[in-house]
C-alpha cells in the first residue's frame, strides 16, 4: 500500500516535472489539479484568443503564489485547437479523457462552443465560457460569463435609436458567416420589428471568416444609408477580418457622426494595429472597457502589464491592453476556485452545485453575480466610443448588473423554455 | 499706432474673457440636451475661443476639476499644458483628479458642424473651401441663418455653387412651401449622397406639391448617383483584379512557363509580407518611416527569389516532369514554412502599419472614395507587370527562359545552360511573390496563414487564363476581379465565392485550355 502511493507521488512528480511548470516548492506533497486551457494560439481567431489563454496563465500563477486552490497547485494545459472547429472537440476529449483535468477554460465563436458541447456533456466536464454569445443555450457542463443578448446586442441597439445615440431608423446587421452573427441578427431583427422598424428598412450581410476585401460592404453601406433615414451598422464580424474592414470604413471616409458601427466582437485588442483616428466615436458593446474608472481596474490593469512585461508576451509587453473576454475569463476562473473552495472538491457535479450563486468583485467595478439557476452571470452593460488612441470612451451604462436571458424573449416559443439547464430540472420534478 | 494697437489688444483680452461661464460649464458637465444647447449658445457668440472651448470637446482636450463652491472648474489640457477653458488663462501646476469630459457622437456632430459654419465666414479661401465640403455632408437645421448670412457675402465661383445647395438642403428641413419647392429644385442638379436623403426623405411628405417635385428631383439626383456607384464598383473590380493579379504573377511563371506545381506558392508570397514587416520594424521610430516601402519592396523580392531559388536547386529540380511528386514535395515545403514563420514569429498575426500616405482615399464623386492604398496596389500592379514583360521580352535571361520552356533539348544543343536557367526563372516567379506580399500586407493581414487563402486563387486565375500564357493571366485576373465584386454587390460575398468556383469549375470542363490556348508546340509534353 505504502509503496503504490508512494510510485503514485513518484509518478505525479514526474510528469509536473516533464511539463515544467514552474516550481513545485510550495507545495511539497506535489498535490496538484489540472485545468484546461482550450484557445486557438494559430489561424483566424488567434487575434482574439490568445491574450485568453495568457489571462488563464497569470489568475493561475496568481492563485499558485497564494497557496492554490485547496492546497493543490493548479496546473494549466494549453492546447491549440488551431481555429479549427472539429479540432477544438478533438482537444477537448483529450484534455477530459487523457489529462483529466478538473475544468475547462475556453472558446471564443459559438461555432467551437458548439462542437465542444456535445463532448462536454457525455463526459460531464465543466467549461467555462468567456465571451459574450446569441444565447439560445443553457448547458449544466457550461458556465457562460461573457453576455447574453439582453447583455450587449439588445441595449447597444436601444441606444443606438436614443436621442443621443442618433435616432437611428434604417440598421445594416454586418455578420462573420456562422452561427453568432446568425442569431444575434435574428434576436435584433425580431426586436427592430417590435419597435416599428419595417423590413425594408433592415439590410443583412454576411462574409466568410477571414474575409478581407470590404470595398463593396462599405460602398452598399454607404448607399443604404443616403437613402432617407438616419443609418446604423450593427457589426458582428469576428476575428482578423476586422482589421481590413476597419481599415477600409476609415480610408473610405465612413464618419461615425454619419454612420455610427457598433461591434459586438471589437475590443481594445482588436483595434490594436489599425489606425484609429478615422475611426473615432465608432461604437463597441461590452461589460468592461480598459478605460473604467476603478480601484479595481486599475489594480487589475497594473497586474496585466506586469505579468505581459513579465512574460514577455508579443505586443502587451510594449502597450499592455485589457479587454472585456479577458475580464470574463478572469471572473472565470476565480468563481470556479471559490465553488472548489465551497464545495471541498474537485467533483464537476458538487461543483456545479457551489458555482450557483457565487459573487466575485470584478475588475469592472462591478460584483457580479453567477445566476443561482441558470449559469449566467449579472453583468453591468457598457457602450463606449472609440477614441483616438484606440481605447474607448464610456458614453452609457446600465445602472446595475442586468440578469442575463439565455433565452431571448424576441425569439418565438423561447416563452415556454426553462430559465435552467434541462436536466437539472429533471430531477427536480 | 501703438495705443492703436493697444487698444486693439484690450479688446480682443475683454472679448475673450466675456464667454458665457454658464454655458462651458454647461457644456463639461451637463446633462446631454443641456450640452447640445450649451454648444449652440457658444456659437452665436461667434468668437474665437469659443470655437476653441467647442474643439477641445470634441478632440477629448477638455477635463474638469473641483473649484470653489462645488462647481466644476473646466480645463484645456494638452500634453501637460493646461488653460482656464472660460478664461484662458494658464493653469500651472497641473492639477490632480481631473476628469474627462467626453464627447459622444451627437454632441460631436455638432460641433463639426458648427465650426465648419464659423468658418464659412473666414477670410480664407481654402477654409472656407473646406468647410463647405465639410456641411455638404450634412448639416444642422440650426445652422441656417450663418449659412445665408455666408451665402451672402460669399463671391467666389468654386464655393458658391455648394454654399447654395447647403442652404438648399436646410431650407428642405424648415421653411415655406415655396422655399422647400425651391429648395427641392435646386437639389435634383446636385448629385451628392446627402440629397438623396432629403429627397427620399420629402418623398413622403403630406403636400402633394411636395411630393411630386421630390419624386422628380430623387430620379434625377439617383440618376447622377448610380453612374458614381458604378465607378465604384469597377475600381473595386479593377483593385481585386490587381491583388489577384499580383498573387498570379509569379505562379505564372513558375506554372504556366516552367509547368512546376508549386503548392509553396502562397508561402513564398507570406515570406514577402513578412520581409515587410521584418522592415518596417527596422525603420519604426526613425524620421524616414513613411519611406520603409521603398527598401521593403527589393527586400520582399530578393527574400522570397531567395528562398525560391533554394527550394528549386535542393528539391524541385529533381522532381522535374512529375508533377505528383513536386506537388505533394511543394506542398510539404509549404507546411514547413507556415510552421517556420510561427516558430520565428509567433502564430498571431503582425502589424504591418501603413505609411502616412496611404492612409485615407480620394474623392472622385460625390459618396465614392478610392483609398489611396488601393490605388498604390493597382499601380504597383502594372509595374511589377512591365517589368516582368520587359524582363521577358527585352533581355538575355528572359529569352533564354522562353527559349527553355520552348523547346528544352533545342536551347541545351544550342548552349543555354538550362538548369541555370531554371534557377533564375524560378526565383523571378518566386520574388514576383514576394512583391504580392508586400503589396498585400498593405490591405490585409500578415499571419503565417496568409499564403493558404491566395494559393487556390492563384492557381485559379493561371489555369483560367490559360497555362503558359502571361497575357491570359492578366485578362483571366481582371474578369474574375470583376465577376466577385459583381457578384458581391448583387448577392453577397458568400454566395460570390461559390458561384465564382462553381463557374471556374464548368469553364475548365468546357475549356480545359484556358480562356487562351497555347498554340504550336506547347511545354514539354
Amino acid at each position: 500500500m505504502k509503496r503504490r502511493m508512494f510510485i503514485k507521488q513518484l509518478a505525479l512528480a514526474a510528469s509536473v516535472a516533464a511539463i515544467g511548470m514552474g516550481s513545485t516548492s510550495l507545495y511539497a506533497q506535489g498535490k496538484t489539479v489540472k485545468i484546461g486551457v482550450l484557445h486557438s494560439l494559430s489561424g483566424t481567431m488567434a487575434i482574439s484568443e490568445t491574450v485568453l489563454k495568457d489571462t488563464v496563465l497569470m489568475a493561475v500563477e496568481e492563485i499558485n503564489a497564494k497557496g492554490g486552490v485547496m492546497g493543490h497547485r493548479i496546473e494549466p494545459v494549453v492546447v491549440d485547437p488551431a481555429s479549427n472547429w472539429p479540432l477544438f472537440a478533438e482537444r477537448a476529449r483529450a484534455l477530459l479523457t487523457q489529462d483529466k483535468v478538473s475544468a475547462v477554460f475556453g472558446c471564443w465563436t459559438s461555432v467551437s462552443r458548439k462542437s465542444v458541447l456535445p463532448v462536454f456533456e457525455e463526459l460531464n466536464g465543466l467549461l467555462f465560457y468567456p465571451v459574450q454569445y446569441e444565447g439560445e443555450e443553457i448547458s449544466r457542463n457550461v458556465f457562460y460569463t461573457g453576455a447574453a443578448p439582453n447583455q450587449q446586442a439588445i441595449p447597444a441597439v436601444e441606444y443606438l435609436m436614443s436621442k443621443d445615440g442618433g435616432s437611428a431608423k434604417r440598421w445594416v446587421l454586418l455578420g462573420t458567416d456562422y452561427v453568432y452573427p446568425r442569431t444575434t441578427n435574428r434576436i435584433l431583427r425580431a426586436f427592430l420589428k417590435s419597435k416599428g422598424v419595417a423590413d425594408a428598412d433592415i439590410m443583412e450581410e454576411y462574409t466568410p471568416f477571414g474575409h478581407s476585401d470590404y470595398q463593396t460592404i462599405i460602398a452598399k453601406i454607404k448607399k443604404f444609408s443616403s437613402e432617407g433615414k438616419k443609418t446604423a451598422v450593427v457589426s458582428t464580424i469576428n476575428g482578423d477580418s476586422n482589421v481590413p474592414f476597419y481599415k477600409e470604413l476609415g480610408n473610405q471616409g465612413l464618419k461615425a457622426t454619419d454612420v455610427p458601427v457598433v461591434a459586438f466582437s471589437v475590443g481594445e485588442e482588436e483595434l490594436r494595429g489599425v489606425d484609429t483616428k478615422p475611426l473615432v466615436g465608432h461604437l463597441a458593446a461590452w461589460n468592461y472597457f480598459m478605460s473604467i474608472k476603478s480601484p479595481a481596474n486599475t489594480e487589475w490593469t497594473k497586474k496585466w502589464a506586469t505579468y505581459a512585461k513579465a512574460k514577455n508576451i508579443a505586443g502587451h509587453k510594449d502597450r499592455p491592453l485589457t479587454n472585456d473576454p479577458m475580464e470574463a475569463t478572469y471572473i472565470g476562473i476565480y468563481m470556479w476556485k471559490q465553488a472548489v473552495e465551497k464545495a471541498k472538491s474537485f467533483d464537476v457535479d458538487k461543483v456545479r452545485a457551489a458555482m450557483a450563486g457565487q459573487t466575485f468583485k470584478a475588475p469592472s467595478g462591478i460584483t457580479s453575480k453567477m445566476d443561482e439557476k441558470n449559469h449566467h452571470l449579472h453583468k453591468a452593460v457598457f457602450i463606449g466610443e472609440v477614441k483616438a488612441d484606440g481605447q474607448f470612451n464610456v458614453v452609457w451604462k446600465t445602472k446595475g448588473p442586468v440578469k442575463a436571458q439565455p433565452w431571448s424573449p424576441f425569439i418565438a416559443g423561447n416563452d415556454k423554455k426553462k430559465d435552467e439547464p434541462a436536466l437539472m430540472a429533471e430531477k427536480k420534478k | 499706432m501703438k495705443t492703436l494697437l493697444l487698444a486693439l489688444l484690450l479688446s480682443f483680452a475683454a472679448a475673450a474673457a466675456a464667454i458665457d461661464r454658464a454655458a462651458v460649464e454647461k457644456l463639461a458637465t451637463g446633462e446631454a440636451d443641456e450640452r447640445s444647447a450649451a454648444i449652440s449658445a457658444l456659437v452665436a457668440e461667434a468668437d474665437p475661443r469659443a470655437a476653441e472651448v467647442l474643439s477641445a470637446l470634441a478632440e477629448g482636450e477638455m477635463q474638469t476639476v473641483a473649484g470653489k463652491d462645488g462647481a466644476r472648474r473646466v480645463l484645456i489640457v494638452r500634453g501637460e499644458e493646461a488653460v482656464d477653458a472660460v478664461t484662458g488663462e494658464k493653469v500651472t501646476p497641473l492639477p490632480e483628479e481631473r476628469e474627462d469630459a467626453i464627447a459622444n457622437n451627437r454632441l460631436r456632430g455638432q460641433i463639426e458642424g458648427a465650426l465648419a459654419a464659423l468658418k464659412l465666414l473666414s477670410p480664407e479661401r481654402e477654409t472656407r473651401l473646406e468647410a463647405v465640403k465639410q456641411l455638404a455632408a450634412g448639416a444642422d437645421e440650426a445652422l441656417l441663418p450663418l449659412v445665408q448670412k455666408a451665402l451672402a457675402k460669399e463671391t467666389d465661383a468654386g464655393i458658391r455653387p455648394t454654399l447654395e445647395l447647403i442652404a438648399a438642403s436646410l431650407a428642405m428641413k424648415s421653411g415655406t412651401k415655396e422655399a422647400r419647392v425651391a429648395a427641392i429644385r435646386r437639389l435634383a442638379s446636385s448629385s451628392s449622397p446627402n440629397s438623396r436623403t432629403l429627397l427620399a426623405a420629402a418623398v413622403n411628405d403630406p403636400d402633394e406639391d411636395i411630393r411630386f417635385e421630390a419624386q422628380k428631383a430623387l430620379r434625377e439626383v439617383q440618376a447622377s448617383l448610380a453612374w458614381g456607384e458604378r465607378a465604384g464598383l469597377l475600381f473595386a473590380g479593377v483593385s481585386l483584379g490587381s491583388i489577384l493579379l499580383l498573387a498570379a504573377l509569379g505562379l505564372a511563371i513558375t506554372y504556366g512557363l516552367m509547368g512546376v506545381i508549386n503548392m509553396a506558392h502562397g508561402e513564398l508570397i507570406m515570406i514577402g509580407a513578412y520581409t515587410t514587416y521584418a522592415v518596417q520594424v527596422l525603420f519604426r521610430g526613425t524620421p524616414y518611416f513613411d519611406w520603409y516601402l521603398l527598401a521593403a519592396v527589393p527586400a520582399s523580392f530578393a527574400m522570397s527569389a531567395m528562398v525560391g531559388m533554394a527550394l528549386e536547386r535542393s528539391v524541385i529540380r529533381w522532381l522535374y516532369g512529375r508533377p505528383l511528386e513536386t506537388l505533394l514535395a511543394t506542398w510539404g515545403i509549404s507546411l514547413m514554412l507556415i510552421q517556420a514563420m510561427r516558430t520565428l514569429y509567433g502564430a498571431q498575426n503582425v502589424q504591418v502599419e501603413n505609411p502616412a500616405f496611404m492612409s485615407g482615399g480620394i474623392e472622385v464623386f460625390a459618396g465614392v472614395v478610392l483609398p489611396w492604398s488601393r490605388i498604390s496596389i493597382i499601380a504597383f500592379a502594372a509595374l511589377v507587370l512591365l517589368g516582368m514583360w520587359l524582363l521577358l521580352t527585352r533581355t538575355r535571361l528572359g529569352l533564354f527562359v522562353r527559349g527553355v520552356t520552348q523547346n528544352r533539348e533545342m536551347a541545351a544543343c544550342v548552349g543555354v545552360p538550362t538548369g541555370r536557367v531554371d534557377t533564375w526563372a524560378f526565383g523571378l516567379g518566386s520574388g514576383i511573390a514576394g512583391l504580392a506580399g508586400c503589396a498585400l500586407s498593405q490591405i490585409g493581414n500578415v499571419g503565417p496563414d496568409l499564403g493558404q487563402g491566395y494559393i487556390v486563387d492563384s492557381f485559379m486565375v493561371v489555369v483560367f487564363g490559360g497555362v503558359g500564357q502571361l497575357a491570359g493571366t492578366v485578362y483571366a485576373a481582371l474578369v474574375l476581379g470583376f465577376a466577385n465584386k459583381f457578384l458581391e454587390s448583387w448577392s453577397g460575398a458568400v454566395i460570390a465565392k461559390i458561384v465564382v468556383l462553381v463557374f471556374i469549375i464548368i469553364f475548365i470542363q468546357r475549356r480545359p485550355q484556358g480562356m487562351f490556348a497555347l498554340k504550336g508546340r506547347a511545354l514539354d509534353s
